[in-house]
């Protein structure tokens, strides 16, 4: 019997032949990530070294990235303090791969490890964030993690006491319509999974409806891979995945493809033909609400969100750009706009899609998470209505337990933008 | 308390205050607002800080420590966030569960929050609950509920006496 993707990746990270699902492993860790939060991950660092009477240190300062994003310029005193101890921590550590608020190496930490070149096939990646899962579009093996655990990891280098999970076999065939995207893909299969339909498994993407997609839009599958409780979305890396890094990256060397073998031995596996799918929303207030837009079109909206570790790329922002080009956002809607990075920012910025969304009535916003988790920005009213191309829509999500939050892809969200209430965009 | 469910673990007894429904989110347990607050000492006043129920329980005084949460399945899931395992450890309560999202039952057994995975629980706040290795007995339903024991590597971190222990204890073995 063979492996899975996974399982291989985690033989080779624990330095063992083969291992099964269920199997308890511990995987040397190829890089871990932290944003804000990396404030408790310090806490939780020295106190593991509290008593020892040896010297806290990193196992290897070149494997750990810091990402500033969550909050990001601070909006309070706290949050500048825990950045200001985090940015003094990696200065004494040594820490290297550190993006801090800057507009020539900023972003969210999920745009910023795939194009810094962070990201290889066959890694093992632990980060401090549920969606840590994204970086599985590359054909690593990445997941969310607690601050404590992390603690654990720069410690020992190594993820204690981890479970191999079984696998969910996703077959993807067909080409997907016009103005129907990689996100309502992982929508329409977040509905058909629920929210814990993948608990404790990895999902991993097959068929030629991913062969075609852009690694883009592999991040956005395997970002919302955890909606559906998943420990990990993968794409088994190929040739775009090679280009991406090449071209996109600028990683030179080490990417070696990892494939699951034929006769690996999956959990279950689900097939579905994208050529029919139609744009679907997540509404309120849970990701596994799904329906097809045309349930809930009319419905009207308030604010429109695009961008964040979701949905904030360039060709999602290429796509909006030509939704708006020459229209206005509807009375009565703000439209928030969020790129990824600021790398890509300025590409939107050269390309003129910033200029067209900001003509159009849209707030271009610096890169940053604030909004999508109500912590920072774009906070909504009681009674206010959210349609968003975030990945979550809990009950207070957007920072008010009083307004809703619909989630749908940046086609959706420009098209009813225009119109001020949920509408199909074909 | 009865959470790594060995067999030698003396049976637990709790009183339920409240009870909660599937799919609870660490937004719901800890909003991402009180997310810039980290300390495990400073988390806990923001437990459940838009659920009215949760905070009248706190207002009132009649949460004392190591009172049961009941809930449904896939409890914790969303956001990683350790705050929310913390700050019902800070309140020393005790969660039964039809089952808990991955890195929320991490994040618990890491802190020593106190956690029982029971796929069948059924109960209402108020009823007294017995808790012990292998069930959870309803004293107050009379019905009896089979425990999911927590994976063998979860129970060496709890027995240690969670992550830091733990890890602390193989750093010091490491040592040459």
């Amino acid at each position: 019997m063979g492996m899975t993707v996974v399982e291989k990746i985690l033989a080779r990270a624990a330095g063992q032949p083969r291992v099964r699902a269920g199997e308890v492993v511990e995987p040397a860790v190829d890089l871990a990530m932290s944003h804000e939060n990396a404030a408790l991950v310090i806490n939780q660092f020295h106190e593991i070294y509290q008593g020892t009477g040896l010297e806290p240190r990193i196992w290897d300062p070149s494997r750990v990235a810091i990402i500033f994003d969550h909050r990001v310029p601070a909006e309070s005193a706290k949050t500048a303090t825990n950045q200001k101890k985090v940015r003094d921590f990696v200065s004494r550590n040594g820490i290297a791969k550190f993006h801090d608020v800057r507009g020539d190496q900023g972003g969210i930490c999920h745009q910023i490890l795939p194009e810094g070149g962070y990201v290889r096939p066959g890694q093992v990646i632990v980060g401090t964030d549920s969606h840590t899962t994204t970086h599985g579009a590359l054909g690593a093996f990445a997941f969310g993690i607690g601050a404590t655990e992390m603690a654990s990891v720069w410690t020992l280098g190594t993820v204690l006491n981890l479970e191999v999970p079984g696998t969910i076999r996703v077959v993807a065939n067909g080409r997907l319509g016009e103005f129907v995207s990689p996100k309502d893909l992982i929508l329409h299969l977040i509905g058909r999974l629920s929210a814990q339909g993948a608990n404790f498994m990895a999902i991993e993407f097959h068929g030629p409806a991913i062969r075609n997609m852009s690694t883009s839009g592999r991040l956005v599958l395997c970002n919302m891979a955890v909606e559906a409780g998943a420990t990990s979305g993968i794409v088994p890396a190929d040739e775009e995945t090679v280009r991406y890094l090449r071209e996109e990256a600028g990683v030179g060397e080490g990417i070696v493809p990892v494939t699951p073998d034929a006769d690996a031995s999956y959990h279950q596996t689900m097939e579905i033909d994208v050529s029919r799918l139609a744009p679907q929303i997540a509404c309120p207030h849970a990701v596994d609400n799904v329906k097809p837009v045309d349930a809930v079109a009319g419905t009207k909206i308030h604010q429109v969100v695009i961008g964040s570790c979701t949905n904030g790329r360039l060709d999602d922002l290429a796509a909006v750009a030509g939704i708006m080009r020459g229209k206005k956002v509807a009375a009565g809607v703000r439209m928030l706009v969020f790129p990824a990075s600021w790398r890509i920012y300025t590409q939107a910025l050269r390309a003129g899609y910033l200029a067209t969304l900001v003509e159009a009535g849209a707030v271009v916003m610096n890169p940053g998470c604030g909004c999508c988790l109500g912590v920072h920005q774009g906070v909504l009213a009681d009674g206010e209505v959210a349609l968003s191309t975030t990945n979550r829509n809990f009950q207070g999500r957007m920072g008010n337990p009083k307004a809703e939050v619909y989630l749908c892809s940046p086609e959706v969200a420009a098209a009813s933008a225009i119109t001020g209430v949920i509408q199909d965009p074909r | 308390m009865s959470v790594t469910h060995t067999t030698d673990d003396a049976p637990v007894v709790t009183r339920v205050v409240m009870t909660l429904g599937d799919d609870v989110s660490t937004d719901a347990i800890y909003p991402g607002r009180f997310m810039a607050t980290v300390l495990p000492n400073e988390t806990p006043q923001y437990a459940f800080a838009d659920h009215p129920e949760f905070r009248a329980l706190l207002k009132e005084g009649t949460m004392p420590a190591g009172s049961a949460l009941v809930a449904g399945s896939n409890f914790g899931c969303g956001s990683s966030r350790e705050q929310a395992a913390s700050t019902l450890r800070g309140h020393n309560l005790v969660v039964v569960a039809r089952g808990f999202a991955r890195i929320f039952l991490q994040n618990a057994v890491n802190l020593g929050l106190q956690i029982v995975d029971c796929p069948g629980i059924a109960a209402s706040a108020g009823d007294v609950l017995e808790i012990s290795a292998g069930a959870v007995f309803n004293r107050t339903t009379g019905q009896r509920f089979a425990v999911r024991a927590l994976p063998p590597a979860r129970q060496a971190i709890m027995k240690a006496g969670g992550l830091i222990a733990y890890t602390r204890g193989r750093l010091l073995t490491r040592q040459p």
